[in-house]
């Protein structure tokens, strides 16, 4: 499965509906995550690529959108 | 050694409702519930500080530990919200009790303030003997500050909660504690001198949903616990939901963390120890069962705390 196909599933499960979201656009301001669905995110991610995400990688503005994730995603060789 | 003693608190009378509360900063009162499980605060008032509450949470653990404040050896007065910047509560809370040499120590923690207390205490109360440690806020006045922020407004209230940690004599022994801080975090909530909390709330989450449990789990695997054993958890009251998820986290029910979030609030260094004050008043510790806190504030600062029931 293609990366952003994983990442939109992981949203939606936490999110609990489809995001109908741009890629670039806010995962918060948009409403489709809350503060808890960051947390909920963040161990989806860890779970299906099998990364670890340090605490002080864990700021809200690095999982703020699709493509941020993604570019998190690769700068961990993802 | 060191034990917990006793338990005290102090709430305001006035109740300030979430209709009253949602009417100033333009929301409902099920979004408040919904988003903090917060139902009420209570609020102090004009003319009561945070030493007044302080000395009536004071006065209350005192009265319920039996102990009469001349034998103390040291007051810890934690607190984020008193009124100037020197000197803080203690040594007003201390004059008030009747004392005129006792050292006492000021905490500017705010939500953690307690739990470090208690664990200075414990370290502490063998040479100077019973320590009050108390956690003293007077948020509505940090809430009142313009322009007022929803996220912010909705959260906090006013209170004051005491501990009396003893060298000798307690209902639990406190076996250890892990205290832990990162100022890397000092700038996603804080309180300046004289403008408005300011707070990351998606930075705070995120840090307290991972730290608290790891913390606590840190802990317990320290001294051979298992969460699913420890009698209660009580927990620094932030949010309910935050408190669900690191009960989540720990794979341990929802209600083994005491929470009275719903009538009082995010009452910030008092919190934990109200709750515990209202939980000792109906519970007990069996002998061995084991009591954990966790607190998570400004600072960051964070811990977990455990403690057995004396035999």
């Amino acid at each position: 499965m293609d990366k952003r196909k994983q990442i939109l599933e992981i949203i939606r499960a936490v999110a609990g509906k489809e995001p109908t979201i741009a890629p670039d656009e806010s995962l918060f301001d948009s409403g489709v995550l809350d503060s808890f669905g960051l947390q909920d995110l963040v161990t989806g991610l860890e779970k299906s690529f099998g990364v670890k995400i340090p605490d002080s990688d864990l700021t809200p503005r690095k999982f703020d959108s699709i493509e941020r994730i993604e570019e998190y995603l690769e700068e961990h060789g993802k | 050694m060191a034990f917990l003693k006793a338990f005290g608190s102090y709430l305001p009378e006035r109740i300030v409702t979430n209709a009253e509360i949602g009417a100033r900063v333009g929301c409902d009162a099920e979004w408040i519930r919904n988003v903090s499980g917060i139902d009420e605060r209570r609020f102090a008032r004009d003319d009561e500080s945070v030493t007044d509450l302080a000395l009536r949470a004071a006065q209350d653990c005192l009265e319920r530990a039996k102990v009469n404040a001349s034998e103390l050896g040291m007051i810890l007065v934690a607190s984020g919200s008193w009124e100037r910047q020197f000197p803080g509560p203690a040594a007003s809370v201390a004059n008030r009790l009747g004392l005129d040499s006792t050292p006492c120590l000021d905490m500017p923690m705010a939500s953690a303030g307690s739990l470090f207390g208690i664990s200075l205490a414990s370290r502490l109360c063998a040479s100077l003997g019973p320590i009050l440690v108390i956690g003293a806020e007077k948020m509505s006045k940090v809430v009142e500050r313009e322009p007022m922020e929803r996220g912010v407004a909705i959260l906090f209230g006013d209170g004051a909660g005491a501990c009396l940690v003893h060298p000798s004599d307690g209902f639990a022994r406190i076996v250890d504690c892990g205290l832990y801080s990162d100022g890397a975090y000092a700038e996603d909530l804080k309180l300046p001198f004289s403008s408005p909390l300011e707070m990351n709330g998606r930075s705070v989450i995120l840090q307290a949903s991972r730290k608290i449990p790891r913390a606590i789990a840190t802990l317990l695997e320290q001294h051979r616990r298992r969460a699913a054993d420890v009698g209660v958890f009580l927990m620094h009251q932030a949010n309910q939901n935050l408190i669900a998820r690191v009960a989540q986290a720990l794979e341990v029910a929802e209600d083994k963390f005491y929470s009275n979030i719903r009538k009082f609030g995010n009452t910030s260094s008092a919190s934990m120890l109200i709750a515990a004050a209202e939980w000792s008043s109906t519970n007990e510790l069996a002998p061995g069962e084991a009591l954990c806190f966790a607190a998570f504030g400004a600072g960051f600062h964070w811990g977990a705390l455990l403690a057995e029931g004396s035999a």
